[in-house]
């Protein structure tokens, strides 16, 4: 397992889908550790009952059937599918209702999904995710990428309910690709992967959702500005260290 | 366990279809990279065998594609590992010393050298264009590049004797940074065809640029930049020739550079606010202890839309 977690850190991200279902294939004993330890990049299915779109995790899915966050049903339809109970669903609808708000201020489009569930231990688990086509033919307001995929997946563990306090576990990752193509700089690409984990203990005053939704909020904007500072910023770091810039300068120069 | 394995036939790979596997991993290693995702492969697989067999097929692939440099035996000076230097399976030219460098691919070592013979050498016309060329450049690549192994190879017209005949040499240029405790590494590869036509007296120039970079410290960040460009001078005397060319690589590779930061340089503003900003367009962090009125107005316009 390890081994295989230390090719998936080396492998080029776009091609973590090749890559998983290659270890899958090898190490099928280890199937369901792949599944969990590997983020693989979001579908998105069309709810055609409610016209809107929605994504597919393992946390939605049943069978081979996907469950919409909108109209609470499976698609394909799914006979006794598994559902949240009847209060978990009101937070659910509440969070999905929110969560598209969020997305759209941060976004300026994209879709959104939430989905709860009960877990054994008197709590609840939430994912949230999004996903957004940032390219020029998808929801790229300004229209510079030619290419640009980001997915977000936070799974969010809230413990059960203690003298008005509960402990949230937040597991963030963000996934992206982003590529630019013009004539005098050919194709520019970065792509890249990064998960971080955050838990804090909090008053449930507010309702659950109100700290959820700060901790997320908080946690995609640092692996925001990892990935644009540090991460982007040491590969432009091993650029300058190739071909330092400073020659630059006397290249400007006439050879005269 | 024997028992579970054969119930699940459907699952079982054949020796066959995991060496494809494995090659594919290989192929795909970042600059620098090979040599772990190897070791890695070889603890998944549990065959040596079938971890042998991929690597023998896939290691000269990368190493061609990916230009490594390796050093002879005697440290005298490095070869480049391409297309365009091999002489066979294992062995490559190295035009500048006119040595052939014997290597072993999978250990991505030199082993040994031979004096190249005098087919693999271009005729002594060629190879006063060759040569003074080849000067230059590696003048030009060790100013440019700290890391920089630069090499110039006749791809083409290896026997031209005199002026009347077309030929073409490709300039290389290899540079790997590789710092895996750093968790960084990187290469630039610079392919440069340049063709010399007879005719009507010019010298055709064609690159291609190729810049990779993979940061990976708690997470997996890769840079993949490529670049094609051409231009043209005057057919020259060698030594003119050879200063008109680097001339042109010099500049169209500093511009490229150029263009490169400039890339960076517009990633958070613009670039990468199309995937997501930093902050809301409202420009404050978002009202969650004031949810409720986003549900309250979707419930409001969904009632609309719905009487509408």
């Amino acid at each position: 397992m390890e081994a295989a977690m230390g090719l998936m850190r080396r492998i080029h991200p776009k091609h973590t889908d090749t890559a998983l279902s290659a270890l899958l294939s090898l190490m099928p004993e280890h199937s369901s550790d792949l599944l969990s330890q590997v983020d693989q990049p979001l579908q998105v299915l069309c709810d055609e009952e409610s016209a809107k779109e929605f994504i597919l995790c393992e946390y939605n899915r049943d069978a081979d059937s996907y469950r919409s966050p909108w109209t609470n049903k499976y698609q394909p339809p799914l006979e006794d599918g598994l559902y949240p109970s009847v209060e978990l669903r009101n937070l659910e609808i509440e969070a999905n209702d929110v969560f598209a708000v969020y997305c759209d201020q941060y976004y300026e489009g994209g879709v959104s999904s939430v989905y709860m569930w009960e877990d054994d231990n008197e709590g609840f688990v939430a994912c949230f995710l999004i996903k957004k086509d940032g390219s020029r033919s998808g929801h790229g307001r300004r229209g510079y990428l030619h290419e640009g995929q980001w997915d977000a997946i936070h799974v969010i563990e809230v413990g059960p309910e203690d003298e008005g306090t509960a402990r949230y576990c937040l597991t963030s990752t963000v996934m992206l690709s982003l590529t630019t193509n013009n004539d005098s700089c050919g194709t520019f690409s970065l792509s890249g992967s990064i998960r971080r984990q955050m838990s804090m203990q909090l008053s449930v005053a507010e309702g659950h959702l109100c700290n959820m939704g700060r901790m997320i909020e908080e946690l995609e904007g640092k692996l925001r500005n990892s990935l644009d500072q540090v991460y982007f910023g040491k590969t432009r770091e091993m650029v300058c260290t190739l071909r330092p810039p400073a020659e630059l300068a006397t290249m400007k120069l006439p050879d005269s | 366990m024997a028992d579970a394995d054969s119930s699940e036939p459907e699952q079982q790979l054949n020796p066959k279809q995991k060496i494809e596997i494995a090659k594919w991993f290989l192929l795909n290693s970042p600059a620098g990279e090979i040599q772990y995702i190897s070791k890695d492969l070889k603890t998944i697989l549990k065959d040596d065998n079938v971890h042998n067999l991929a690597a023998l097929e896939a290691f000269p692939q990368y190493n061609k594609s990916h230009m490594i440099c390796l050093e002879f035996p005697d440290r005298s000076s490095d070869v480049i590992i391409s297309s365009f230097s091999e002489v066979s399976d294992n062995e490559y030219l190295d035009p500048r010393t006119a040595q052939v460098a014997i290597v072993d691919h999978v250990k991505q070592v030199c082993t040994e050298a031979r004096p190249a013979s005098d087919e693999e050498l271009p005729s002594s016309y060629i190879e006063e264009f060759r040569c003074a060329l080849d000067a230059e450049i590696m003048k030009y690549a060790s100013e440019a590049y700290p890391k920089g192994i630069s090499a110039v190879y006749c791809v083409k017209g290896n026997d031209v004797e005199e002026p009347g005949s077309d030929f073409e040499l490709v300039v290389l240029i290899s540079a790997a940074r590789l710092s895996p405790n750093n968790f960084c590494n990187g290469s630039w590869r610079s392919i440069w065809n340049i063709e010399f036509n007879d005719e009507d007296q010019s010298v055709e120039i064609k690159g291609k640029l190729l810049v990779g970079a993979h940061y990976f410290e708690e997470g997996n960040v890769q840079l993949d930049a490529s670049h094609e460009c051409k231009d043209s001078t005057l057919l020259q005397n060698p030594d003119d020739s050879a200063l008109a060319i680097t001339n042109i690589i010099r500049q169209q590779e500093s511009e490229y550079l150029a263009a490169l930061e400039a890339s960076y340089l517009k990633l958070p503003d613009t670039t990468f606010k199309d995937l997501r900003r930093k902050l809301p367009v409202t420009r404050t962090l978002f009202p969650w202890h004031s949810t409720m009125q986003f549900s309250l107005t979707r419930d409001i316009a969904k009632e609309l839309t719905i009487r509408k």
